[in-house]
């Protein structure tokens, strides 16, 4: 454990940068200077994860984590939660994209946000939010790691919330928190099933890390035998309860079924929030979660197996619905949505590298797209409709050719991120042993899978071409639209523009990451065919943190060898089984690179016939009818507000305000306070006013006193007498 | 013939009588005032037929104590008749009687 206390900096900076715009940034109103602290204290944070990253002993080159307990914050008998960050490699990582991300998006805001009232109040959010999402990647511990949970929860609902004079701003903040507020419930209850499983265990705990006098929780767990593939599990109380509790807070946070449903409304907010918050940072921390706490899903199959099926179902359903929709942010919130469903089923089969590979690539192609819509929307004067887009590349160059690479890399095309990530994915689904899946359903997973990449590929080029080509549809093109239009802005000059430096240039660097970013995580199978490096650095990286459980000195040794890794690779069905992850360089079984070609050219030619299909069918047709059922994305919303939202509303209304409420609280209220007012009109006859009649009351009760004692005393006597 | 203690005994009987026979029948405040005192000297009698009694100066003592009490009394009593006439114009008990509701 190496302490070094750089490392609360990270966290602080932007909280300071949070408390100087809201206190400082509020009274000067000036752009400048909110921006200069906004950036400035993020900056801070980038430069500070990225040196104790790479520096020579730093967390993605030593094995041990970089730790800073700054004071111990709760300790109740056996349970201790310290205020402690821990820089180890999964969260050095997500640190490292987190900062450089939220960096880019910071300066991309400022340009975005030029000329709003509430420059200040933005800027003050975005940065309490970076402190939010960072303290809950460096947390070391569940508890404080819920803080974060919670933090950037909120900002999310401040953020979303944040256009007050627009309509649907507040119902769909709302909405974001109360989504959240269900998985929350299933986080919470994991911990306290957690801490109780390690209490049983002899070692009460819910670090994340070995620590003076506090061992890993994880390793704790890790030491326990693996449940059984049932459905009894879920309900036994046993690590699978555990597990899939947690699943539930990372489909509030990461939006998967069923609480998906906050994340598509949540583009109600500023576009570079939701490129910061709902695409590359906040909903990819349920993923983070998940991954930090390998150890117990791994030895909890049956879990896995739902993390999988839900991953699959979210990233296909999403997908279709992302096919329909005609607002750009829309589009790319549902694709959002599908890719979190592929991290998770990545999460599901065991391959938690490649769903961290895909959280990194996704962060960089994801943002870019959402940016580069937003800068889309900047230039059309606030319109989002892409049905009044069209042939925007002439207008908008830079914006057009930075967003052709998110739009590749998002497809799948080889050489951009998104390729290699998906494609890493798609193998291990495949290839997933069968020690946590049951028969068939690796293929069947990958089956979905490969059916939502090639929708991804149809969803993303009709985006792009009812964007960036074919023919203007704003201004007068359209009668009906540019009555719809001067009614919407009343703008006199509809003429989009390129966006400023300050925006083009985030654009141009996510740009070329989401080109170039894949490159650090190459499988060996595709590495060697060009007879370049063949390193997976990004896997070499990551495996020591995630395969087996965290810190797991302990964990490695007295393990029992039966988690999902483990049984050595034995042909399955005629196939070889994959190899274990956690010895990547080992076991290049000729046959089974051969098959992980074959199954990356799958995907290419996949990708590319999506992106065919959907240039020839909307190069045509932009304007067309998409199926009605997939425009009102299967009628989720309203299904949830027949069955969840208003029965509830109904039991509130009539059942706990005008029963219960006023019923019972009410009456009792009311009858104890008409009793007393009863009782005082009664006796208030005493008081008549007249100062005799006072005084003959004190004289009557001097006599009852008197003659009391006289009475005890004459009995007194006659005992004394006798 | 001396006096015995049983005559004064009788005597602070008789004052005390007087003084709670005035305080309830008389509608004048100065009045009621006075038999208040009165009841106060009749306890005081008691108090000091009973020390000389005993031969116990702890009656005598009691009675200072009472006639400080009663000074006090006497000043505060006065200045609250005082203020009453002053808003009234009347001695009359009966007319201070807005504490009815």
């Amino acid at each position: 454990m190496v302490n070094n206390n750089l490392l609360s900096l990270i966290i602080f900076a932007p909280l300071a940068g949070a408390a100087i715009n809201w206190l400082v940034g509020r009274r000067l109103r000036d752009e400048r200077f909110i921006g200069i602290v906004a950036c400035g204290s993020v900056a801070v944070s980038t430069v500070i994860a990225f040196y104790l990253a790479f520096k020579s002993d730093g967390a993605l080159r030593a094995t041990q984590p970089i730790m800073d307990h700054l004071w111990t914050w709760i300790k109740v008998g056996s349970f201790r939660a310290d205020f402690g960050l821990a820089l180890d490699r999964l969260s050095g990582i997500y640190a490292l994209f987190v900062t450089f991300v939220g960096l880019l998006i910071h300066i991309f805001a400022t340009g975005y946000m030029h000329d709003d009232s509430g420059y200040y109040r933005f800027f003050a959010y975005l940065n309490l939010f970076m402190f939010a999402m960072l303290t809950l990647v460096l947390a070391d511990n569940f508890l404080l790691m819920f803080v974060g949970w919670e933090g950037v929860g909120l900002c999310s609902y401040l953020l979303i919330g944040y256009y007050i004079d627009k309509e649907e701003a507040a119902p769909a903040a709302k909405k974001a928190f109360i989504a959240n507020r269900v998985g929350d419930w299933g986080f919470v209850l994991g911990i306290l099933l957690l801490f109780w499983l390690t209490s049983k265990a002899g070692a009460p705990s819910i670090s994340f890390f070995d620590k003076a006098g506090l061992s890993s929780a994880l390793a704790t767990i890790g030491k326990l035998p693996v449940d059984a593939f049932t459905w009894h599990a879920f309900f036994a109380g046993g690590i699978t309860s555990v597990a899939i509790l947690l699943f539930i807070g990372a489909t509030g946070k990461s939006a998967q079924i069923p609480l998906f449903v906050w994340l598509p409304d949540a583009m109600a907010g500023p576009t570079p929030v939701s490129a910061l918050i709902h695409a590359a940072t906040m909903v990819t921390a349920g993923v983070y979660m998940v991954v930090r706490c390998a150890a117990i899903f791994t030895h909890a199959p049956a879990a896995m197996f739902v993390v999988a099926i839900i991953g699959a179902a979210t990233a296909l359903f999403a997908a279709t619905i992302g096919l329909a929709q005609n607002d750009i942010k829309k589009v790319l919130a549902y694709s959002t949505i599908s890719q979190l469903g592929y991290m998770f089923l990545a999460c599901g089969v065991g391959a938690f590298i490649a769903a961290i590979f895909h959280v990194m690539t996704h962060a960089f192609f994801k943002a870019q797209l959402f940016l580069g819509s937003g800068s889309v929307i900047h230039g059309m004067h606030h319109e989002q409709d892409m049905r009044r887009m069209g042939n925007l590349r002439k207008y908008m160059p830079i914006t057009w050719l930075t967003m052709c690479a998110g739009w590749l890399a998002i497809c799948g095309v080889p050489i951009w991120a998104g390729f290699f990530s998906k494609d890493e994915i798609l193998w291990k689904v495949w290839s997933a042993g069968t020690s946590n899946l049951p028969g068939g359903a690796a293929k069947a997973l990958w089956f979905v899978g490969a059916v939502t990449a090639l929708l991804t590929a149809v969803y993303m080029t009709r985006l792009m071409v009812m964007t960036f080509w074919g023919q203007e549809r704003f201004g007068g093109g359209h009668a009906e639209a540019s009555q719809d239009q001067a009614e919407h802005d009343g703008h006199s000059s509809p003429t989009p523009h390129e966006s400023p430096l300050s925006m083009t240039i985030p654009l141009i660097v996510l740009a070329v990451l989401s080109t170039v970013g894949g490159l650090v995580g190459v499988p060996y199978a595709l590495s060697s065919l060009t007879g370049g490096h063949p390193q997976n650095y990004f896997e070499e990286a990551l495996s020591p943190a995630v395969s087996h459980a965290p810190s797991s000195g302990i964990g490695e040794n007295s393990a029992p060898e039966v988690n999902w890794q483990t049984p050595p690779p034995e042909p399955v069905d005629g196939k070889p089984a994959f190899a274990p992850i956690s010895e990547p360089v080992e076991t290049h079984d000729p046959h089974e690179i051969n098959q992980e070609r074959l199954l990356a050219l799958i995907s290419v030619t996949i990708a590319l016939i999506g992106i065919g299909i959907g240039w020839f069918m909307f190069q045509r047709q932009p304007l067309m009818h998409m199926p009605r059922l997939l425009e009102n994305k299967y009628y989720v919303d309203e299904i949830y507000d027949t069955t969840v939202i208003n029965p509830i509303h109904v039991t509130s209304r009539e059942g706990l305000w005008q029963i219960f409420d006023l019923g019972v609280i009410d009456g009792i209220i009311h009858t104890i306070g008409g009793a007393v007012v009863k009782f005082g009109r009664t006796i208030r006859y005493m008081q008549i006013g007249f100062v005799r009649g006072y005084a003959a009351i004190i004289l009557a009760g001097a006599l009852i006193i008197i003659g009391y004692f006289a009475y005890a005393g004459a009995n007194v006597l006659k005992v004394i007498v006798k | 013939m001396t006096p015995q203690l049983s005559w004064y005994l009788a005597l602070s009987a008789v004052l005390f009588t007087i003084g709670v026979v005035g305080v309830m029948l008389k509608r004048n405040v100065i009045s009621m005032f006075m038999c208040i005192e009165l009841m106060l000297n009749a306890v005081n009698l008691t108090f000091v037929a009973f020390s000389s009694f005993f031969r116990d100066v702890t009656g005598q003592l009691f009675v200072f104590i009472v006639m400080t009490v009663a000074a006090a009394e006497a000043a505060v009593g006065l200045g609250i008749i005082i203020a009453i006439f002053r808003t009234r114009e009347s001695l009359d008990v009966d007319d201070a009687s807005t504490l009815k509701l």
